[in-house]
This record gives structure tokens, sequence and C-alpha cells, in this order.
């Protein structure tokens, strides 16, 4: 019995949550948030790029795509983390001074792109041919045609696993902590551990596990409802909103 | 299913095609195609599938490139033209139809208008529903294509090509992916618009069609134009052996 009282404290130990909760919810939560946005931001330009050039013509930008996804996929996250957050550290010094923050959205983004880039692709390659046929018979150029009719639809098609992928990077953004981190710059896990350690017990962490929740589920749930849209397709109300139609609306 | 048109067809222009080559690797599938349509004429194109049919309009309006050979505009060699130039003169519609799935009927007509006419949103919408107003649908023009049927998303298709006033049109088996039932309203527009004077290839298995509309039929068979004649020379009287076999097959 003693046992399992000790083991409930140690994950539900409520003077420890609340101690640890104003700087989860004021520091960890935003410096998460700033982690995971900017370096979904980044990957998604980056992956935007790859996918482009993965697709292209012309060997000289397919190839150097090829080899990047290969390695920023093939390493561990926190490899590449460190490998940019430490090695680059001197040129980053010069530039804006100590702060992590830049190198570590910079590796994230880096990985994340590699990944994003492939799921792009994939939706691009699985939009029929007969669409860029037909938007170039109307007299518009490869990239024009790609741009407005051949990429949106191929992202639609893989926006399920593109908030996968937002998904991981929130997680992932945790692996900063090894760049180290300034009190002010630390993020929900490294406060969940922090304070884990002081009190010598894992509550803390296991609040910053909760709010990882707070912001992964959510998102899980968004998956599934785009999923099921794209598979029953749009409802006819969300036409009938259309700016377009209730210009041509009939009377 | 009537429709009174009221197409315009400004500037019809005289199609030539002259001693055009292309293969894939070893696959020669353009074996020196010649073909003259003469201003405001219907050429309708009947034969054997694999034949060289619907490669010979893509290489036409330059989806495909040829490897050698002429296609002349009045006259003007075309290959050193640019492409997109080229193809906002001769539109083309296809046995898939090839909508834009995420747009609207009235943005799949108004897109080319906008972005390659410059037309404002209101002109633009005004020449849309003009096109739509031909073909019977003026009244779907706030609906997505899925949910239109096949017949009325060719409609649709045609309307598309035709809002940028080409000067030519290719279709290719244009009711091939239709229920029979549908088949004519397209071909009665098909006819209409030979009748307004439009320069038209028609790539075709409706020998009824070719016969009543065409002013001229051109059957190739193996990459090359075999014959070609008015249509009761070509139906009456063929001459070869190749078109005589093929019309004992579809006829």
């Amino acid at each position: 019995m003693d046992t399992l009282t000790q083991i409930w404290d140690t994950f539900f130990d409520w003077p420890s949550m609340r101690e640890a909760l104003p700087e989860m919810l004021t520091v960890g939560l935003p410096n998460t948030l700033i982690l995971a946005l900017a370096s979904a931001i980044l990957g998604t330009l980056i992956g935007l790029l790859l996918a482009v050039a993965g697709i292209s013509q012309t060997r000289w930008l397919r190839w150097p795509a090829r080899v990047y996804t290969d390695v920023f996929r093939g390493l561990p996250v926190v490899v590449t983390i460190l490998l940019i957050g430490v090695g680059l550290a001197p040129l980053a010094l010069e530039l804006w001074g100590t702060n992590p923050y830049p190198l570590g959205i910079l590796a994230l983004g880096l990985v994340a792109g590699a990944y994003i880039g492939e799921i792009f692709r994939s939706g691009i390659q699985s939009v029929d041919r007969g669409q860029l046929e037909a938007t170039r018979a109307l007299g518009f150029s490869y990239f024009t045609a790609m741009r407005l009719v051949v990429i949106p639809q191929g992202i639609r098609r893989v926006l399920p696993a593109l908030v996968n992928q937002f998904i991981a990077l929130v997680k992932d953004s945790s692996l900063v902590y090894f760049l180290g981190l300034l009190a002010s710059q630390r993020e929900l896990f490294r406060i969940g551990q922090d304070y884990a350690a002081n009190t010598g017990n894992e509550s803390a962490l296991l609040l910053a596990g909760l709010f990882y929740l707070v912001l992964t589920v959510p998102l899980t749930h968004l998956v599934n409802f785009i999923d099921n849209r794209l598979r029953s397709g749009r409802p006819e109300a969300v036409q009938e909103a259309d700016p377009e139609l209730s210009e041509v609306a009939p009377r | 299913m009537s429709t009174t048109t009221s197409w315009k067809t400004a500037d019809p222009v005289h199609l030539e095609v002259r001693d055009l080559h292309l293969a894939f690797g070893a696959n020669k599938v353009l074996r020196g195609v010649d073909l003259d349509i003469p201003s405001g004429q219907s050429v309708c194109v009947i034969g054997p599938s694999g034949s060289g049919k619907s490669t010979l309009l893509r290489t036409v309006n330059r989806l495909i490139e040829p490897d050698s050979g002429e296609v002349l505009l009045d006259g003007e060699n075309t290959l050193t033209w640019n492409p997109d130039q080229l193809r906002r003169q001769v539109g083309m519609v296809f046995q898939q139809f090839n909508l834009f799935p995420h747009k609207t009927v009235l943005q799949n007509i108004t897109l080319a208008l906008r972005k390659l006419k410059g037309l404002s949103a209101d002109e633009a919408n005004e020449v849309a529903l003009g096109q739509l107003d031909i073909v019977g649908l003026r009244d779907k023009a706030g609906r997505r294509p899925g949910n239109l049927s096949g017949g009325q998303q060719q409609r649709v298709a045609i309307a598309r090509a035709l809002a940028m006033s080409p000067r030519a049109m290719l279709f290719d088996e244009v009711t091939s992916a239709l229920d029979p039932e549908l088949v004519k309203g397209i071909l009665a527009l098909l006819a209409d618009l030979a009748a307004q004077g439009m320069t038209m290839v028609v790539v075709t298995h409706e020998m009824g069609f070719a016969r009543r509309v065409a002013g001229k039929v051109a059957f190739m068979d193996g990459g090359v134009v075999v014959e070609a004649g008015p249509p009761e020379q070509i139906f009456d009287s063929p001459a070869g052996p190749r078109l005589q076999q093929f019309l004992s097959q579809v006829l």
C-alpha cells in the first residue's frame, strides 16, 4: 500500500503541480508555441520548395532535393539540432547573440522541411495529369498552372499528413533544451523537468505532458475532421457561402 | 435539350499540319502527318485506337512537342512561337473534361480570363455567364464540377475553352467518357459551333456525327493520315483496304 501511495504522489502531487503551473503558462507554453509555429512555417516553405524541385524535369533541381531529403530525414533530430545549434553558434553569436532559438528553429524547420517536402510531393503527384494539361491548354505557363491549379489541389489532399507533421513539431520543440536555455527561454518540457528535479517527484513533468496533450489532441481531431471532409466532399452549405456565388445567384 | 447558340467565331484561322513526326523512344507515334483545315471548316479525325489521333491534337497545340514537322496558323509556322501564345489561339477540350474540381463552375471559366486576359472580376463573370448561357448551364455557375453530370461537366469545359475566344478548337474524343444519353447534346453543341464557322479538329468515334457535320474526314492509322476527303467519299467509297476494314468494324 505504501508503495502505491508513493507512486501516486510521484505523479499526482498537487502542490508541486500548482507551483509549476504559473511558469508553465507564462513562460513554457508561449515558448513552445513560438518554437513549433516558427519551425512549422519554415518547414512548410522549405517543403514547398523541395516538392517543386523534386518533381522538376531538371536533374539539377531534382537531385539536390533528393539528397537534402535523405540527409535530414535520415538523421536523428537531436543530432541535427546539436550540429546546427552548436556548430553554427559562433556565426549566430555575431548575428543575434547567444539566444539559441533562431538556430533551434532553423534545425527543427530543416528537418520538418524534409518530411513536409515528401508530403507535398506525393500530394502534387497524385493530382491527375489532365489538370496540368487542361490548364496549359488554356495558355498558362507551367509554373502558373502548377501554382494556380495543381499545387492547391495537391496540398488539399495531404492536409491530414501535414497536420500530423505539425503535431510532431510541437513535441520535437522540446529538444531545443539540448542547446542550453536561460530561465526565460525554457519551454514546457524544460520547466517540467526543472520542477521535477527540485521537488523530487514527476508531477510537474506530468503537468508538462498534459500541456502537450492540450496542444496535440485538438490537432489530431483536426486531422480526422479534415480527413472526413475530404472523403465526403465539401458540404453544399459551404459552397452556398462562396462569395462568388452570391454575385451570380439565380433569383 | 436544344440550345440556341450565340457564338460568334470572329476570326477563324487556317490550320495546317505538315509532315509531323513524333516518337517516344523507339515507339513512332506520328510518322509524317499531313492535315489541312481551311478557315472555318471542321475536320473529323477517325481511326483505330493507338493510331495517334489524340497525340496529333496534343502535338498541334504543343502539349507534346513534335520531333519535326510544321504546324501553321494562317501560313505562319507556330513551332517558333511561345507555346503559351499558340494555345491562347487554339483551344482544346478533353475526353475527361479536366475541370478544376476545387473551383466553382464560374471560377473554372473566369480563371484564365482574369489571369491571362487581364479582365476584371466583373468583366470575367459577364463573359463566363454568357458562355454558360450558351451551353445552358447559367444556373450551375456556383456549383462545383463534382456536383454536375458528365454531360454538364463537358459543357462547362467547352464553355471554358470558348470563353478565351480561340481561333481554332481541338476536341479530343469529347463524348467518349459520357453516358450514351448525354452524347447527343454535346454533339449538337459541336455541330452548332461548326455551323458558326469555327475551325475545328474533332477526334471522334461518332461516325454519324462525322458524316453529318464534318467538312472533311481524315482516317488515321499507324501514325499517318491514310485517307482524307469529304465525308461521302470516306464513308461511301473508301479507297484503301485499311479504311475499308476499319469502317466494316465500326459501322
